[in-house]
């Protein structure tokens, strides 16, 4: 493993924010946002487009300044100080289209304290390690936008960074290389490093994060957990049963939706025991139950609304 | 600041090695070598521009009369030849002892004597630094001419004018210290013109292609700004170099006497070079610096060259003004140029053309770095408020509110 990401003796959150607010004009991009991301925890911004999300993490890094609130990034109040520790991938990649990938690299850590000899060697191994060894000599315009992203974002990391901040990281890559920058996050994480990506993906949020934060119009809807977050809303129970009618219809919450012979109705208080015992004592005659938890997609309905949900859009789900 | 300096250093670096090392640089050497070839070609363009020297003031040490119409000469030819340089007379009460007038005449600094004529209309003798078949004893002799003409009414009559050579002359070595404190300034400010004005557009690149984020997440703004600066400022010294070369080549070839034919300036050449280096280096860095902020704010490549009109006509005011102090670097105007930042190098170019003193060099670029600090400073400062969106929401030259997805998208 390249890094070994060191705690701070006491420090328990690599990024805390306490009522962060921006305005741009009369429009208010960020209100109160308050954060708190544990050290080495992968943690995901989750919002739709507008959010705000873009304009929280750069005023996390200190590219912008916040109208009001404070921020701490590994420990010191202002984000440049801590510049060399970090690493960033912008929503909008850039890179000079003249510069070869390995110069672009070494450049991007030499930015962050990185001597560019130590690299550009890093940079060689790197893009061996993502099957692009045959490119490092080429310049950036040659390369494809995927691979540039690729570039970009072994960039981010070359130096070792303690924290890594994502800004829509996904988006615009396959699925392949989709699922090989999970698998980069994850390793860095291991590694130690604290990671924060946005994303209006919550799939991704969801196979990814230990915790998130989730934004709508600028306020923290929800932060914590993922399973905090979906244990907010019941789990879900689907069932079909042989018999049209019964006695067990009184287990039946009367808020259930009916198709048919098939119900669906989030799981009562009591537990799914008592609801068993109804159906089969009943003579319900049980041909199907599935008692589904709550996906984050829908914890994000419940507490973001419908239109946070509407705004995400369809890729929101199926992934891009 | 250190960290500052290594961030700059980063920036620098790679904005030095982008530009040197791309093809178009060859063409950025080759571009101002052209006059260079035209001087080659057609020549004497430096013996042309010293011959046409400031006015010359010539003392005259004789009688009341003679000189009033030797002075109504001088004013019928000058109103004759309107606007042609003519000689200055000035009349001094003749001495007993004249040749000791002469020499303290020759040497006086206020104003200088490029040579003093005395004797009288009737055998008048003239002892000075001047060129034995020059402009200055075409016109005294025709003068003299015109005198006795009017004394007589006929033919002239009288001796011809008697003339002593000397080596110098204080109205000498001013009239070629004023000729090398423009021709300093000149330079300085041909070679600023031609290199500052592309500071204007040194932000676009990292603007359109949206590295400018990358940057400021990971350094300074300032960092940004003096690395740009200065990596700029260390290619135009590459290029200079060429083309002093060049330039050296062209005089050794056409001056008679190589550099060496020159007029020396007040401090002695090795000094004044070096002056010319240090004040080429302060004015690209105050006027690029002004130049980098203001183009930082432009978001195409359209606005730079929109902004690239009235910012060349700020250069020629600034010009203007630094060399109206020449030859009189301890008047108002003179100080007030070596004050005004934005004109200093250029005035205290000429004053060390003129005038021997050191400390005020060193007084005025620690003067000029203070503000180059302070521009650039602004200039970050003005670049992440309006640009960056980190501040107050207005555009210093526009009136259109900024959004939140205008900041860095432009």
């Amino acid at each position: 493993m390249l890094h070994q990401a060191q705690i701070p003796e006491g420090a328990t959150y690599a990024v805390e924010t306490c009522d962060l607010v921006k305005d741009f004009g009369e429009t208010r991009a960020v209100d109160g946002v308050s954060l708190r991301v544990p050290y080495g925890s992968i943690y995901g911004v989750l919002g739709p487009n507008g959010a705000g999300k873009t304009t929280m993490l750069r005023i996390l890094l200190g590219i912008i300044d916040p109208t009001s609130g404070t921020r701490c990034l590994l420990g010191r109040d202002q984000p440049i100080r801590a510049a060399r520790e970090v690493g960033y991938l912008p929503e909008e990649r850039g890179l000079y289209p003249s510069m070869q990938c390995r110069d672009a690299i070494g450049f991007m850590g030499a930015l962050r304290g990185l001597p560019l000899k130590e690299g550009r060697k890093r940079a060689d191994v790197l893009m061996a390690g993502h099957g692009l060894s045959d490119w490092t000599r080429k310049p950036v315009r040659a390369l494809s936008k995927g691979m540039a992203q690729t570039v970009q974002l072994l960039g981010t990391i070359v130096h070792n960074p303690r924290l890594i901040v994502l800004d829509e990281p996904f988006s615009g890559l396959d699925a392949i290389n989709q699922g090989k920058l999970e698998a980069l996050i994850r390793r860095e994480a291991e590694g130690g490093a604290t990671i924060i990506f946005s994303t209006h993906v919550i799939a991704h949020a969801e196979r990814l994060c230990q915790r998130i934060a989730i934004i709508a119009d600028g306020k923290v809807a929800f932060e914590g957990e993922v399973d905090e977050a979906r244990n907010r809303l019941r789990p879900i129970v689907r069932l079909k049963t042989r018999a049209e009618d019964g006695p067990w219809r009184a287990a039946i919450p009367a808020s259930a939706r009916r198709d048919g012979r098939e119900w669906t109705f989030e799981l009562p208080e009591s537990g799914p025991e008592p609801l068993l015992e109804a159906l089969i004592e009943g003579g319900a005659g049980i041909e199907t139950l599935a008692i589904e938890r709550p996906g984050l997609h829908d914890a994000f309905v419940a507490i973001a609304g419908d239109s946070a949900a509407r705004a995400m859009g369809r890729d929101s789900v199926e992934e891009e | 600041m250190r960290e500052l300096i290594r961030a700059a250093y980063v920036i620098g670096r790679r904005d030095f090695t982008a530009t040197v090392f791309s093809r178009s640089f060859l063409l950025f050497l080759l571009g101002p070598l052209f006059p260079v070839l035209m001087i080659l070609v057609f020549g004497g363009i430096g013996s042309r521009v010293t011959s046409e020297a400031e006015r010359p003031v010539i003392a005259v040490a004789m009688t009341a009369d003679d000189f009033a119409r030797l002075r109504d000469a001088h004013n019928q030819v000058a109103g004759a030849f309107a606007g042609a340089p003519m000689v200055t007379l000035e009349r001094v009460e003749p001495q007993a002892d004249g040749n000791a007038l002469q020499r303290r005449l020759l040497v006086r600094q206020k104003p200088p004597v490029l040579g003093v004529l005395d004797g009288s209309l009737a055998a008048p003798r003239f002892v000075g630094a001047v060129n034995a078949d020059g402009t200055t004893l075409r016109q005294l002799r025709f003068l003299i001419d015109q005198a006795r003409l009017a004394e007589t009414s006929a033919k002239p009559g009288g001796r011809p004018l008697l003339v002593t050579l000397t080596g110098r002359s204080a109205g000498s070595l001013s009239t070629a210290r004023a000729l090398t404190a423009r021709a300093g300034q000149a330079i300085l400010f041909l070679l600023t013109i031609l290199l500052a004005g592309m500071l204007l557009s040194q932000l676009i690149e990292e603007k359109s292609n949206k590295v400018i984020e990358i940057l400021a997440a990971a350094v300074p703004v300032d960092a940004i700004f003096v690395g740009k600066l200065f990596a700029m400022l260390m290619m135009s010294l590459l290029g200079i170099a060429v083309w002093a070369t060049a330039g050296a080549a062209a005089i050794a070839i056409y001056a008679t006497h190589g550099v060496g034919s020159l007029p020396p300036p007040a401090v002695g050449w090795p000094i004044f070079l070096i002056l010319v280096f240090i004040y080429f280096a302060m004015s690209y860095l105050l006027i690029g610096s002004a130049f980098l902020g203001i183009g930082a704010q432009a978001s195409t490549v359209r606005e730079v060259q929109t902004l690239s009109m009235p910012v060349t006509m700020a250069q020629v005011v600034i010009f203007a003004f630094a060399s109206a102090a020449v030859g009189q670097s301890d008047s108002f105007a003179g100080i007030a140029a070596a004050a005004f930042p934005l004109s200093s190098p250029f005035a205290m170019i000429a004053r060390a053309a003129e005038s021997p003193e050191i400390w005020p060099h060193l007084v005025a670029i620690v003067w000029q770095a203070l503000w180059v600090a302070l521009i650039l400073r602004l200039a970050a400062r003005l670049f992440r408020r309006s640009v960056l969106n980190s501040g107050p929401r207005r555009k210093w030259w526009r009136f259109r509110k900024a959004s939140p997805s205008s900041a860095l998208a432009r």
